[in-house]
């Protein structure tokens, strides 16, 4: 049964009709072209298909797309301001955070939810926020520290 | 296209291991092709199946001239300089994380001393690039690392004599630098984007040679300087288009019917359920059946219908918890017996044992995927993979093409780890594309992933040595049953040695892996090792320098215990926190790691709380990077080490997802600790691989110094289960 749901992305109103059901990350994969949240697991298990859901991460996978009527929702791709880097994609940047890059979007998506409830995270606090996700290049420790750069706690 | 019967086998009968240990054993597909369009198709003469190689990189420069290091043809194969002065340069390797796209485009920039801003990189374009081989086992450091350089000096020689000539001064007269050539007496410049507005540059690049000097590691400007991947700044904005972000007008998506276990055959199907449903088109061609739609979710509607009516017949497949006796009694030619028996009996100490590494999965994030679309009788796929050539091979011989009418690109993609050698996703998304007659994009899921993709082989290792009553090797005797050769050579000094690969029949699809067999050959021999210092009443490092002459790894186990203070904590007893080390050499590269656990009870799990790894690769090109590959590469291989395993029975995986098969997450990171020895005297060499193969080991052996258990198994596991893993 298909309806039609309204929501905002990355700061555009966008309406799709369309089985409430699907999940949103199908949604704006294969109906709104906005590619980058990533598919790694479909089960909530990787984080590559995180996005902020009135400023909450996430995992675009496993939220079905009827959910996030009138609600807005942030993909990379509407993250950086008009000139430049948000400064989350500037830390992960500068540390040299990616290696493959399938799962930055999800993890630079996950650091800015996270420093807005915690400023500051401590190290342990860190890990514990990102255990959702995964990195299978083993970027875990530029990761971390790309997080740190951004809370300005690194060395 | 005709529905004949065709056959479609997911275990290839022999796997075969290339001259460098490379597993690649691509799906069969015989797809039903109307036999008189065969015979009218090659009397036209359109048929070509012999060769792999597109007709234009072979022109280029021949195949493989990248892979084996030999000089190519022409620059021109190799390079083009824009009138812009951009250098483009053409290569077969690819990028997926390991840092193939910056080192390639360093090699470049260093010898045309140009700033790699000016440097642009082609890779994985089978229409445009030259063969350099498969992206993998290291080889693009000591392998096209240098015939890029090769080109790119030659290039270099032949801008400056072009000057030289126009001006008619002598080469030693003028100085290249910053994509010019300076006559300093005249004070005349040339730039390279002037010298490529004449004819003649292309003319003499397309004669030129590649043999220009290289210039040396102790004048690298760029070359051993932690570059960036020219493209990064994508990977953190999104821009970056993933071969999975691939999308092309009119294009559908489509899903493949995977039998419910391996090796059922499709015995009936009614396809008319899911054809009926609107935009779906449906394929059966012989066992294969797919379908394409508009959307995954109609795609996935349709494959739901056509389970429903689909009959199998299943085949009978072992288990995972008999799987190491069904390799023993299937070694080819039998296991070997020790040659050196007759030794035995007058031997102080006879040690011997067995030792099993279990099927494990790649898990690359991005899964297999392959965008596929047909235009007049060309057909082209986008995909992720790291053999461009080999997929292009397999889709022509798979809908019987000439090279011509192939084209495979690879846009840099989400990780491969040795598990994207083989097409079938490439050779499923064109079946389906030839029938929509629309592009069609397919990805695999997880799932799919986890059990149609190959794994990286089980292993069966028995191990019998001696030792005389000086407490030093005498014999030792070494099988490797199923996973392979790479390291299976011992690197100690033992009068009588001799170590052996046997073949064996995989119940599962095998192939390649990041380190393939060297991972379960070094955890073996280095647990083994242990073994052998504690029967010989010596400290595990005295034990193993006694036997090391190799001067290069005695260096790396020497600097790594000396880090590490070696002696001061293996001398420490806790039943709670082990020390363990091991070293190794693979790829002529050689590494050396110690470790600390702690044992969590009553979690009843090991921590690994400090890995001090020393690795030495020859001259280091890329520090960063190589930073990035060897903790990736040590953090990778906790996983096969403490957790992960396929677990099959009754022909199905038991554990196809993250939820139950655990991967490395951010709790998992140990303190790393990590050195290079950078030998700038000696030629540069991968480092993507070697950095595992200690780590399990020394686990291991960090497990038997808390608590006196030997390992003789991955994944190393306490008696008793354990509790939640933080991530699952
Ligand atoms: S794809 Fe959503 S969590 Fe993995
Ligand atoms: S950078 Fe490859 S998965 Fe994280």
């Amino acid at each position: 049964m298909e309806k039609t749901i309204t929501f905002t992305l990355n700061g555009q109103p966008k309406t799709v009709t369309t089985d409430p059901s699907r999940p949103l990350l199908e949604v704006l994969r294969e109906d709104l072209e906005m590619t980058g949240a990533k598919y790694g697991c479909g089960e909530g298990r990787c984080g590559a298909c995180t996005v902020l859901v009135d400023g909450q991460s996430t995992f675009a996978c496993i939220t079905p797309v009827g959910k996030v009527g009138q609600q807005t929702v942030l993909t990379i791709e509407g993250l950086a301001p008009a000139e430049g880097l948000h400064p989350v994609q500037t830390a992960f940047l500068e540390e040299g955070a990616a290696q493959c890059g399938y799962c930055t979007p999800g993890m630079i998506l996950e650091t800015v939810s996270f420093l807005k409830s915690q400023a500051k995270p401590t190290e342990e606090q860190i890990r514990s926020r990102m255990e959702g996700h995964l990195c299978r290049c083993g970027n875990y420790p530029k990761i971390i520290k790309a997080i740190q750069r951004a809370a300005g706690t690194g060395q | 296209m005709n529905a004949k019967e065709s056959t479609f086998s997911n275990v290839p009968a022999n796997p075969a291991f290339d001259e460098d240990q490379e597993l690649v054993a691509p799906v069969a597909f015989d797809f039903g092709l109307d036999r008189r369009g065969f015979v009218q198709l090659l009397s036209a003469g359109l048929l070509i199946t012999t060769s792999v190689v597109p007709a234009l990189a072979q022109q280029r420069a021949g195949r493989g001239a990248g892979r084996s290091g030999a000089g190519a043809g022409g620059v021109a194969a190799r390079l083009q300089v824009g009138k812009d002065g951009i250098v483009t340069v053409f290569t077969g390797k690819i990028e997926m994380g390991q840092g193939g796209r910056a080192e390639l485009t360093q090699a470049a920039a260093e010898e045309l001393r140009l700033p790699v801003s000016q440097v642009r990189l082609v890779m994985g374009d089978t229409r445009r690039v030259p063969d350099d081989g498969v992206t993998a086992g290291s080889r693009t450091t000591p392998g096209t690392v240098p015939v890029v350089r090769q080109a790119a000096a030659a290039a270099r020689q032949i801008l400056a004599q072009i000057a030289c000539e126009r001006w008619s001064v002598e080469a030693s007269a003028v100085e290249v630098g910053g994509g010019r050539i300076r006559h300093p007496a005249s004070n005349r410049t040339l730039a390279y984007g002037e010298l490529a507005q004449s004819e003649d540059l292309p003319k003499a690049f397309a004669r030129g040679q590649a043999e220009a000097a290289l210039t040396r590691p102790d004048d690298w400007k760029v070359l051993g300087t932690s570059v960036r991947r020219p493209n990064y700044r994508d990977l953190v904005t999104g821009a970056h288009q993933f071969p999975s972000d691939l999308r092309r007008p009119g294009m559908l998506h489509g899903k493949i019917l995977r039998p419910p276990t391996m090796g059922a055959k499709l015995t009936a199907i009614d396809l008319e359920p899911a054809k009926a449903l609107p935009d779906t088109v449906v394929v059966r061609d012989g066992q294969f059946v797919g379908v394409a739609a508009p959307t995954s979710a109609k795609a996935r509607a349709a494959l739901e219908a056509l389970a429903r009516t689909a009959q199998w017949e299943a085949a009978p497949h072992p288990s995972s918890r008999e799987v190491y006796d069904y390799l023993r009694q299937r070694a080819r030619g039998g296991v070997p017996s020790n040659p050196f028996a007759q030794e035995l009996p007058g031997a102080h100490r006879v040690l011997r044992q067995t030792y099993h590494t279990p099927y494990v999965q790649h898990c690359p994030l991005e899964t297999r995927v392959a965008l596929a679309e047909w235009q007049d009788g060309q057909l082209t796929v986008w995909t992720c993979t790291q053999n461009p050539f080999g997929y292009h091979g397999e889709l022509a011989r798979a809908f019987r093409l000439a090279n011509d009418q192939v084209r495979v690109v690879v846009p840099d993609f989400g990780s491969g780890f040795g598990g994207k050698h083989t097409g079938e996703c490439a050779v499923e998304a064109a079946r389906l594309a030839q029938a929509a007659g629309r592009p069609v994009l397919l990805k695999w899921t997880r799932e799919e992933e986890f059990t149609w993709a190959y794994f990286r082989p089980a292993a069966v290792i028995d191990i019998e040595a001696s030792l005389n009553a000086q407490g030093q090797l005498a014999t030792w005797h070494f099988i490797n049953i199923n996973s392979g050769g790479a390291a299976v050579e011992s690197p100690y000094r033992i009068p009588h040695s001799r170590s052996s690969f046997v073949q064996s029949e995989t119940p599962l699809r095998q192939g390649s892996y990041r380190a393939l067999a060297s991972v379960a050959n070094n955890f073996a021999r280095e647990a083994f090792m242990d073994e052998l210092a504690a029967a010989a009443g010596a400290d595990p490092l005295e034990f193993r320098l006694a036997h090391l002459e190799n001067p290069r790894l005695r260096a790396v186990l020497q600097e790594a215990a000396r880090r590490f203070n070696w002696g001061e904590r293996a001398a420490r007893k806790s039943a709670e926190v082990g020390v363990g080390l091991a070293c190794g050499t693979e790829k002529g590269s050689f590494v050396a790691a110690c470790v600390e656990i702690a044992i969590q009870r009553p979690a009843n799990r090991i921590v690994v709380r400090h890995v001090c790894e020393v690795f030495e690769c020859g001259a280091i090109l890329n520090p960063d990077n190589l930073v990035s590959q060897t903790q990736g590469g040590i953090i990778m291989a906790l996983g096969p080490a403490l957790r992960e395993e396929m677990q099959f029975a009754g022909g199905k995986i038991l554990n196809p997802r993250f939820a139950k098969y655990l991967v490395p997450r951010f709790s998992d990171v140990p303190v790393l600790d990590l050195h290079f020895l950078d030998r700038k005297d000696l030629s540069s060499l991968g480092g993507g691989e070697t950095p595992l193969i200690p780590v399990a080991p020394a686990i291991a052996n960090a497990l038997h110094h808390a608590t006196g258990v030997r390992v003789h198994e991955l994944p190393i596991r306490l008696p008793g289960p354990e509790a939640g893993h933080p991530g699952a």
